[in-house]
């Protein structure tokens, strides 16, 4: 059986992941379109403080600081040239803290959109992306990473890429998620059923809706998932923080640890296995979910 | 430059300028492209063509893809349709001497690859009579300061999409001051997470919500630098 659904077998089919990193980093001193992706080499100590931080609130899943680690999403920090080397330090530094925690920790390696459109819409060939996620899944494997979390995609074009690109570079399972962040569908108009399909298609069995426009967007659309799902899938939910403000020169989420608290129990309630968080979100929220949820 | 009103032109290019604006609704890039180059035979000017079939058109694949209607999809292949025909009428909107009324410089700010609302309003600023130097995306605010110069520009447009990278314009004004250019450009932002607020926040001159918002305000701002010159 593989790593992730075992995981869960053991764990009565719920486990609470963990939340922001990017927003962790921002509050870090991170600069406003500075690349988070350096600072598993650079800042080492501040991604594992951020991770510990998880783990003693609670979290049962820690994501590497990969999202934007592909080659298309660093070369425009110039660092594409780097996939391996901030890959494997990510997963690393992840894995260190996972196996040093007081309980059964895994790392989730963070595959994060190409930023690319793909043709025909757009310029950049399936293949060229494909090959990026398979490069940096190989980094991700060799750093040590339990399982592969595809996530925030959009394009169901992109997911397939990514599924085979991360196949066709190790045998680790893979659990994706969609951003269902425009009128109820992916940017570019996928439904959460629609969506279901074809990643259950695509072999996942693990996956649902991440980000988006805050938790009570993603109550209707955890809906629609549930709906739509065979029987042996299981969903994750991983809800913003409410919405970005913008307040004394910075970006804030509205979303109060309390208000996490409330859509952690409404998320359990509607059969979600795996629930997290994202932007916006700090080890306080997952803590007060925790507690929420009397884990 | 004043096109004749939509209301004011014949039935048949009513008609024409309708169904241009229906096939660039539907991305048909091709159908858009011939009935840019029709218009241009029945003696139609660059600009006319440019306001009533494609700006036209392109404000109504706005609001459908505001109220949930269209996606990014069928956004994209508008805009494709819609720069296929830019490249018929940019040399003659040059040619037929528009009078260049200004410089813009614009560009998506670092960190950001959003450029689809950022192109538009480039091309619409060319449509108007700007000579626009696109930066692109990803631009730092070194690259900004440098095409300034180069240029001698009277307008600075940035946009940004994404909460992350929109302080970002704050550290290019800062710049702008700290070179002693802010004087001598006029600021102009947009994207959607930003509002008026924000932009008078970080001290930029305006915001724009929308590509015709842009091409508006940038002619206002002309108007009162020439006043300020003469
Ligand atoms: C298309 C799109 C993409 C495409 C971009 C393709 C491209 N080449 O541009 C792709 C798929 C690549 C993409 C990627 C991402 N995206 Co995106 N994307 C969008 C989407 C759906 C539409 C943007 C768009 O093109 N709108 C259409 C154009 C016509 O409108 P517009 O950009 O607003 O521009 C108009 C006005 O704002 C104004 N304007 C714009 N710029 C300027 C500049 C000046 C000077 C002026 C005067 C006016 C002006 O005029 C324009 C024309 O009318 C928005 C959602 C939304 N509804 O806005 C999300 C959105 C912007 N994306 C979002 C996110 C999170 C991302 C990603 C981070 C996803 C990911 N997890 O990787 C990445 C970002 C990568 C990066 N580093 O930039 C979030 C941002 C959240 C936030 N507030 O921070 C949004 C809001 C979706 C959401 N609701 O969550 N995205």
């Amino acid at each position: 059986m593989d790593k992730l659904l075992d995981f869960l077998t053991r764990n009565q089919n719920f486990v609470l992941a963990d939340g922001a990193m990017g927003t962790m980093l921002h509050a870090a001193g991170l600069t406003s379109g500075g690349a988070p992706e350096e600072w598993n080499v650079e800042r080492p100590d501040v991604i594992k403080g951020i991770h510990q931080a998880y783990v003693d609130a609670g979290s049962q899943i820690i994501t590497a600081n990969t999202f934007g680690g592909n080659r298309f999403r660093l070369m425009l920090h110039n660092n594409e040239s780097r996939v391996r080397e901030l890959n494997l330090a990510a997963a690393r530094i992840a894995r260190e803290v996972a196996d040093t925690a007081p309980r059964e920790v895994l790392v989730a390696g963070d595959v994060g959109p190409s930023g690319e459109i793909l043709f025909p819409l757009g310029t950049r060939q399936p293949e060229e992306v494909r090959d990026a996620f398979a490069e940096q899944a190989a980094a991700l494997a060799e750093g040590g990473v339990d399982f592969f979390l595809i996530e925030t995609m959009s394009a169901l074009e992109e997911v397939t890429a990514a599924v085979e690109g991360i196949k066709s570079a190790s045998d680790l399972p893979i659990a994706a998620t969609m951003t269902f962040d425009t009128h109820f569908r992916t940017m570019m108009g996928v439904k959460p059923a629609q969506a279901v399909n074809a990643l259950y298609d695509l072999g996942i069995v693990v996956m649902g809706a991440n980000c988006g426009n805050g938790p009570d967007e993603i109550e209707r659309i955890v809906t629609d998932l549930a709906a739509a799902k065979p029987a042996n899938v299981y969903l994750i939910a991983q809800s913003n923080a409410g919405l970005p403000k913008w307040k004394d020169k910075q970006v804030y989420y509205d979303g109060s640890p309390e208000v996490m608290a409330d859509y952690a129990l409404k998320m359990r309630a509607l059969g979600v296995n795996v629930l997290g968080a994202c932007c916006g979100s700090t080890p306080e929220h997952i803590r007060a979910m925790r507690e929420a949820l009397g884990l | 430059m004043t096109e004749t009103r939509f209301a004011d032109l014949p039935a048949e290019l009513q008609e024409h300028y309708l169904n241009m604006q229906d096939d660039l609704y539907d991305g048909a890039k091709d159908e858009v492209v011939e009935a840019t180059r029709q218009a241009l035979e029945w003696g139609q000017g660059p600009g006319a063509i440019l306001a009533h079939g494609l700006v036209a058109g392109m404000d109504i694949v706005g609001k459908d893809f505001g109220a949930g209607i269209l996606f990014v999809p069928e956004v994209l292949r508008a805009a494709n349709a819609m720069k296929a025909a830019m490249e018929i009428l940019r040399p003659l909107l040059t040619e037929t001497g528009v009078p260049k009324i200004g410089t813009a410089v614009i560009g998506t700010v670092k960190g950001d690859i959003h450029d689809i609302g950022k192109n538009l309003v480039a091309m619409m600023w060319e449509g108007a009579g700007f000579e626009v130097r696109n930066l692109g995306i990803n631009v730092d605010a070194d690259k900004f300061l440098a095409a300034l110069r180069e240029t001698n520009a009277d307008i600075l447009g940035m946009s940004a999409l994404l909460t992350t990278t929109m302080p970002y314009m704050a550290t290019v004004i800062e710049r702008l001051t700290e070179e002693g250019l802010r004087d001598r450009i006029t600021v102009l932002v947009g994207g959607a997470p930003l509002n008026p607020a924000f932009a008078e926040d970080i001290g930029a001159d305006h915001y724009c919500k929308d590509a015709a918002e842009a091409v508006d305000t940038a002619r206002k701002v002309m108007q009162l630098r020439g006043g300020a010159r003469g």
